[in-house]
């Protein structure tokens, strides 16, 4: 069993949370480098491993499929629909030119006037090589691209219930929903069965949204805006990652779409639109005090106190996310405290950097910020 | 029918002999402006870069074996698939195909005794092997490419990637483009001005129909890229604003022109490649090529279409929709001169007596993966499929169908199919047969799989993956595949290293080919043709008469222009007689250009405007020494 991702060394212990020792980079499930080279594995590391060997599992169930086969959409599955006949019709093709091929092979010692049957052969060629490809192709591209390309395009305007907008960043996904004050990153929330415009743009390099179950992709590009629908049939978490190349963590840009029920949709919705919730214990109010004088806050916006940066994700309800950075390790206390303690570790290249607080400081930013829900 | 004579020293002949004679050892490599030994030189150069680009891409299936693999970490990574992509496209493909393949055989098809520019062939090499160890330093010294080889903006802005990697690219692209450029317009007028007389058009080889497109899109694709790393670098040194939508700049003009040359480039790619499957077809199937104006012309025609379909890799860019039909469809029509061939190929190995040899078995697996490629592309002309397959590992394995299967599987077979002709000695043919079933195991298996995980989603360009995806199998089987791959060219490799030392003499003629470079010794002599051949079909070593001429008049000693270091030319179309043109003898000069023109790229590399201003200058003084030796005309 492997975790999902590969996580770095994190544990609930104080001792964890120090910095690590120089070998232990690559962390303790990575093939042999712990082991190999005779170190310890201790037992919170065991621990560790065995908590996120059960979450990477959980996740893979729940963290939802980007198999662009299994639509869940109207649109993506007219995508499959046409993939499969394409599929029937390339294959016919394949069997077609390998059995001229083979007919070749199994006349090898037949004796032939070379240039005999020359004008036969050519009304051949005409015929295999350019009618019945015209024929072909013409039927492909009405159905496609004048018929399919309808369901597939970008949502005209009016005909869709909600809006909301993806601002792609290196290397995560902020997700604002125009007319309320919720802001979320990494996970949008859409009601099922309802039209959604996702309207995306950049706020630096190229990035392309693709949620495969959903639709379509679309780039996101800076200074141009893009549309794409997303109408999901069913509830459920639909994964998706970026797919224009975008630097060094391209690979650990996902995003989830994550499809409810309408009436559980609007109270998600009313929920995000507030702001933090207030510390309730002295532990937590510390932990606030360190977000604010400490650079989470030169960068992070908590709705409701004095943090507002704007280069990283929204942290108002931090704790409602089921993952990390991009979906890049799930959301649970100690993998907070990973990342926080060290996030190059997690997610070599990212933006945030590690900020040298206390391990005391440390446990009361992730009880502060695990209690935004 | 070859000809061979023994050359005594007061003939014609050995006149001949002696005017042709390169100067000896390492300077006469290093001056030579003889096609084939600057073939050699390309062969070998283009070689060394494939091995290289090989290795990129065991070390990053290597790293993408299993989930969350530890190999290299995500910026080696990068690097790694933006030189992988640069160098099998600039420095392998492309100058293999082209500089290897086409410098050695075009003379040699057409009668002709060298190329129409001979030193600037010579520079055309030095100015490839300058701009490829330029792009390699940037490796080595760890700041390789890293933003892919299509180097999207703003991602390769200075403001996302500061390092030097971006500048190695786009200098030495443009460093490389000049190379291209030059040997494109080389290829272009000697297969239309130095044929031998009688080969008028119609009956011009289909490898030169091929040679010749490819060197025309080539000339017009280029300046495209040029423009778009002339942009980026402007803006990258000094401040300019082409693609920054903060000062009225656009990212995607930096697409549209990458792609006005990206996809004309496909077809360079694989033109030539299609050049030696139907050299390769008619001689193993013991009959000509069939219908072979409609195969002349669809060569022709995938040029010109093929400058009409760039926007069909921007369909997720959100153009409009008339364009992204229009593009469509123009993609769909660039499909049916690639079937018309498919046919041809196919329908002439059907009727004729085909003896499947290595070369033709390496042409039957280029038939099959560039039908399963050509299938998949054909795909992406249906545009919601393109917009949700692009950018994933489905493309990837289109890609690699396509130019593995459909453009080194013919250099492979080529590499076979020319060896006895190139070194006098026959390859070991259980031994190649055996590399053509495990290359052709290994492509299969590292790039068939490739379409299942895209479609399960997995993206391009990722350096790792997580388990919970269901990709970790497919990826195992290419990884295993990739290194089945690598041991077949490994073995290719080896047993041409040994035939070259062990094989048995090849003669002249061991295939029975039907085009001119049969007629010739094996290895050709320096002057190609004692006596210029005559030509009066598409297969002149079939004709029998026209062979005995030729031998009748190489016996009685009437050796074609004795005297000089000469060749001659004729009318475009016709190939009547024009004039005889002067050839240059082994020259220091495009050696010593090309030199100068590595440390200018070099110094506007490193920002040293000035430095290089003056080596510009040092290269203008070359130039003046270059054009001192002209040759003089009669």
């Amino acid at each position: 069993l492997r975790p999902a991702n590969d996580y770095p060394q994190v544990s609930t212990t104080k001792r964890a949370a120090e910095p690590p020792p120089a070998g232990a980079r690559r962390g303790v499930f990575s093939r042999s480098r712990g082991w190999a080279t005779g170190r310890m594995v201790s037992r919170d590391g065991l621990r560790v491993f065995l908590l996120s060997a059960l979450v990477a599992t959980v996740l893979s169930g729940c963290g939802g499929n980007q198999d662009a086969l299994s639509p869940h959409s109207n649109a993506q599955g007219q995508i499959v629909e046409l993939w499969w006949v394409m599929a029937a019709g390339a294959a016919i093709g394949f069997v077609v030119i390998v059995s001229l091929l083979y007919a070749g092979w199994s006349r090898r010692e037949r004796r032939v006037d070379a240039g005999s049957g020359d004008k036969h052969l050519t009304r051949v060629v005409v015929v295999l090589g350019i009618a019945v490809p015209v024929v072909v192709l013409s039927a492909l591209f009405v159905w496609a691209d004048i018929f399919v390309i309808g369901s597939t395009a970008a949502p005209a305007r009016g005909s869709v219930q909600l809006t909301i907008s993806v601002i792609a960043h290196q290397w995560w996904w902020e997700v604002r929903y125009p007319g309320t004050r919720a802001v979320t990153a990494n996970e949008i929330h859409v009601p099922t069965n309802t039209r959604v415009d996702v309207v995306g743009t950049s706020a630096d390099v190229i990035h392309s949204f693709w949620v495969p179950e959903l639709n379509r992709k679309i780039d996101l590009i800076p200074g141009l805006t893009n549309s794409v629908l997303i109408d999901a049939q069913q509830a459920g978490r639909y994964r998706g990652q970026c797919s224009e190349f975008c630097g060094v963590q391209h690979a650990h840009m996902a995003v989830a779409v994550v499809a409810q029920p309408p009436a559980r949709f609007r109270a998600w919705l009313a929920n995000m639109a507030r702001p933090a919730v207030a510390p309730a214990t002295t532990m937590e109010r510390q932990g606030l005090a360190t977000f604010l004088s400490d650079s989470c806050a030169s960068c992070h916006t908590l709705r409701g106190t004095a943090a507002d940066g704007d280069v990283g994700p929204d942290l108002t309800h931090l704790a409602t996310r089921t993952t990390l950075a991009a979906l890049t390790i799930p959301n649970t206390p100690a993998y907070l405290h990973g990342w926080i303690a060290d996030p190059q570790r997690v997610k070599p290249g990212a933006k945030m950097p590690a900020v040298p607080l206390s391990s005391r400081q440390l446990g009361e930013l992730v009880a502060y910020l695990d209690h935004l829900r | 029918m070859a000809v061979a004579a023994p050359s005594p020293a007061n003939t014609e002949l050995g006149r001949l002999e002696r005017v042709w004679l390169p100067r000896p050892g390492l300077l006469g490599w290093l001056t030579t402006v003889d096609h084939k030994r600057i073939g050699l030189l390309y062969l070998g150069a283009t070689a060394v870069f494939f091995g290289a680009g090989g290795v990129e891409a065991m070390i990053m299936r290597s790293q993408l074996a299993t989930p969350n693999e530890h190999l290299v970490g995500p910026s080696t990574y990068d690097e790694l698939f933006t030189t992988h992509g640069v160098t099998m496209i600039f420095l392998f493909v492309i100058p293999m195909s082209l500089g290897a393949f086409g410098n050695y055989l075009v003379p040699l098809l057409i009668g002709a005794r060298d190329m129409a520019f001979p030193r600037l062939n010579a520079l055309s090499f030095w100015l490839f092997l300058g701009s490829g160890c330029l792009i390699y330093t940037g490796l080595f010294m760890g700041t390789g490419p890293n933003a892919g080889w299509f180097d999207y903006v703003p991602l390769a802005l200075r403001q996302y990637d500061p390092g030097p990697g971006v500048d190695f690219y786009a200098i030495g692209l443009i460093f490389n483009g000049i190379s291209t450029t030059a040997a494109a317009i080389n290829f272009i007028v000697t297969i239309l001005k130095l044929r031998a007389p009688g080969m008028s058009l119609n009956r011009m080889p289909l490898f030169c129909f091929a040679n010749l497109a490819a060197s025309v899109a080539l000339v017009f694709a280029l300046p495209a890229l040029t423009i778009d790393l002339v942009f980026l670098e402007l803006q990258r040194k000094l401040g300019f604003h082409f693609f920054d939508p903060a000062h009225g700049g656009r990212p995607l003009l930096w697409q549209n022109l990458f792609w006005i040359f990206g996809h004309p480039e496909v077809y360079v790619i694989v033109l030539p490649a299609f050049g030696i499957a139907t050299s390769i077809i008619p001689t193993f199937s013991r009959r000509r090529m069939l219908a072979f104006p409609l195969v002349a012309l669809a060569e022709l025609l995938v040029v010109f279409i093929g400058f009409g379909v760039w926007a069909h890799h921007m369909f997720t860019t959100g153009l409009p929709t008339a364009t992204l039909v229009f593009f469509a469809a123009a993609s769909m029509m660039v499909v049916i001169p690639s079937t018309i061939q498919i046919f041809a190929w196919t329908l002439t190995v059907l009727g004729g007596t085909p003896v499947f040899r290595a070369p033709l078995l390496f042409i039957g697996g280029f038939v099959v993966f560039f039908v399963i490629g050509g299938l998949s592309g054909i795909m992406f002309t249906a545009i919601p499929f393109d917009q949700a397959a692009t950018d994933t590992y489905f493309v990837v394995a289109h890609l690699h169908f396509v130019i593995f299967g459909a453009a080194v599987f013919p250099l492979l077979g080529g590499l076979y199919y020319w060896f006895p002709k190139v070194t006098g000695r026959m390859y070991h043919e259980g031994w190649a047969v055996a590399t053509f079933w495990i290359v052709a195991v290994g492509t299969t298996a590292t790039f068939f799989p490739m379409h299942i995980v895209g479609l399960l989603g997995m993206t391009r360009r990722v350096y790792t993956y997580g388990s919970g995806l269901g990709w970790g199998i497919y990826n195992l089987i290419e990884t295993i595949g990739g290194f089945v791959l690598a041991t077949g060219l490994v073995a290719i490799a080896a047993n041409l290293i040994w035939s070259y030392r062990r094989g048995s003499p090849a003669g002249p003629d061991p295939f029975y080919g039907g085009t001119l470079e049969w007629t010739v010794p094996s290895p050709p002599p320096h002057y190609n043709f004692a006596v210029i051949p005559r030509v009066s079909s598409p297969y002149p070593n079939w004709d029998r008469g026209d062979r005995e001429v030729d031998a009748r008049r190489l016996e009685r000693d009437e050796i074609s222009l004795p005297g000089g270091h000469e060749t001659p030319t004729s009318s475009a179309a016709d190939a009547f007689p024009a004039e005889v043109a002067e050839m240059p003898a082994e020259s220091v000069w495009p050696i010593l250009l090309a030199l100068c023109a590595t440390v200018i790229f070099a110094l506007l590399l490193t920002s040293h405007f000035a430095a290089a201003g003056f080596a510009a200058l040092v290269a203008a003084l070359v130039l003046v020494g270059w054009h001192g030796d002209e040759p003089v005309t009669p």
